[in-house]
């Protein structure tokens, strides 16, 4: 079943190999009885977009999760740049875990804070930056997502696609240099999917950052993707560029893009 | 039907061993820095501070019911002047304590269980850890300190409405001055009174905030299970204090021989 194809990188390979941002290393978990990921393993280099695409409850989310230590491998390990995330624990892991943005499915806002104070509150806890100069990152974060008028408000003011877009805002507060995505379009209208598209890849393009994005929309794979892979229960059944998986002979990865172009 | 309860038994003893591994991390951390004082400070105000009302409330009434049950007992004994200090010692020794630690347990084990649970079901407490910052000792030991600290204190308070709430039984009744009843109120009662019962209340904070705690960070099942563990909170916070309350009173009596007699 499995099927490797030749990742995009490949094809363009720089001179010098680019540092490696995330890597996976035969990362095997259970839940319940029920094997999740089983013994997934890629690496995403710095700088790059990373798309893992899969039908709903493949490992997608836990996947991402293990990235930033959220969950633990039973068996493998999982680095974020030269750091084992999935070995540290306490003041390390926070130190590495500061260098990551994530943007949850339902966006996880504080909801006993305002919308700005949500955006605030990394800044807060991670600089010692003086309350004037918060409040204007702050402002300065919501104004890229198109939120700069929402500062003061509650989370359950904002309708789904704000809240999303307000907690992509928080998780680049600091400037992260990874940024994990989960299903960043999901229950956003097209245009503020685009938007946040474009926002994810002008973060990619001008500031160096490495996205790892989860997502069942193939448009924005083909976007944010330089390279792609697809779990099917709990494995990785395909892995190349948008262009090798319009190419494949995978039925699932056929099926699952055929899906989407008719969509 | 032992196939049946071998395992809920094992299920039992588990969860008694995760809650008890719980908070000994809470005593810990508690005691460890960093120290979350904003927080903190803002829990006190959020559970101490907007509970003083009901506290004060329900203590006044506390008062004036004991007082009147108290008044019903003397009376037919002819010792109606020991209407204060009797409805004092009840106060301070037992009445107090325990109805505060119940009241509470009620208005912030319901509430503590009921946002950590939401917060879990709804990933908050995954975007805390994911914004680098501890959920255990920003949400958990917080509360726990706050808890610890502000049992007393309201536990005071409502003694104090307690007492006010008898005056008024009393001066209802018989016109009793202010300076008469509260002499009169004192005589019989001390620091050893006041101490031993009072301290024993931060126990009583440690278990509501612990306990609601463990329940909401272990919540599943949505919206249902945010009810579900808001409930368990208030139900096993009460059961827990009014048992360990046994100990804590034999253990006084131990410490304090001359509160026994």
């Amino acid at each position: 079943m499995t099927e490797t194809l030749e990742a995009c990188e490949t094809s363009a390979r720089p001179a010098a190999p680019p540092a490696i941002a995330v890597r996976l290393d035969g990362v095997t978990k259970e839940f319940a009885g029920r094997r999740v990921l089983d013994d997934v393993s890629f690496e995403v280099p710095a700088g790059r977009g990373f798309v893992i695409l899969g039908r709903s409850g493949t490992g997608k989310s836990v996947t991402l999760r293990h990235i930033i230590g959220l969950a633990r491998p039973d068996r493998g390990r999982v680095f974020v740049g030269d750091d084992e995330i999935s070995a540290l624990d306490g003041p390390e892991l926070s130190r590495v875990r500061r260098r990551i943005g994530f943007l949850f499915q339902n966006a996880a806002l504080f909801d006993s804070i305002s919308v700005g104070e949500n955006v605030a509150f990394p800044l807060r806890r991670h600089t010692r930056l003086g309350e004037p100069e918060i409040r204007q990152r702050a402002g300065d974060k919501l104004a890229a997502v198109g939120l700069d008028k929402e500062y003061d408000k509650m989370p359950a003011d904002l309708s789904g696609g704000m809240r999303k877009r307000a907690g992509l805002a928080r998780a680049l507060a600091l400037d992260p240099d990874l940024i994990l995505v989960d299903e960043p379009s999901a229950g956003l209208d097209p245009i503020t999917a685009d938007e946040i598209d474009d926002l994810l890849l002008g973060l990619k393009r001008s500031g160096g950052a490495t996205l790892v994005v989860v997502t069942h929309n193939i448009p924005s794979a083909r976007r944010l993707g330089d390279s792609l892979v697809m779990l099917h229960e709990g494995r990785i059944v395909a892995r190349g560029s948008a262009a090798d998986f319009d190419r494949s002979t995978n039925e699932l990865v056929r099926a699952f893009m055929a899906s989407q172009h008719a969509g | 039907m032992l196939d049946r309860a071998a395992p809920a038994a094992t299920a039992a003893l588990a969860t008694v061993g995760e809650v008890w591994l719980f908070a000994l991390k809470a005593v810990r951390e508690s005691v460890l820095p960093p120290f979350e004082f904003r927080e903190t400070v803002r829990q006190l105000y959020e559970l101490g501070v907007r509970s003083a009302p009901l506290v004060a409330i329900s203590g006044l009434a506390v008062g004036v019911v004991l007082s009147m049950h108290t008044r019903a007992s003397l009376e037919r004994f002819g010792a109606e002047a020991m209407i204060p200090a009797g409805l004092a010692i009840a106060l301070v020794r037992e009445t107090g304590p325990l109805t505060a630690a119940l009241l509470l347990s009620g208005r912030i084990g319901a509430g503590i269980g009921a946002e950590l649970g939401a917060m879990k079901v709804t990933e908050q407490i995954d975007a805390l850890e994911a914004t680098a910052v501890d959920s255990f000792r920003y949400l958990v030991v917080t509360r726990v300190v706050a808890c610890v600290i502000a049992l007393p204190i309201l536990t005071t308070i409502m003694n104090f409405a307690g007492m006010i709430g008898g005056y008024l039984a009393e001066t209802a009744a018989t016109g009793m001055s202010l300076s008469l009843y509260f002499t009169s109120a004192f005589t019989l009662i001390d620091m050893t009174d006041y101490v031993p019962a009072t301290i024993k209340t931060m126990v009583f904070g440690f278990i509501i905030a612990t306990m609601s705690s463990y329940l909401g960070f272990t919540t599943t099942s949505g919206t249902e299970g945010v009810g579900r563990a808001s409930t368990r909170a208030v139900v096993l916070s009460s059961m827990l204090i009014i048992v360990s309350n046994v100990i804590l009173v034999r253990l006084i009596f131990f410490i304090f021989p001359e509160v026994a007699g």
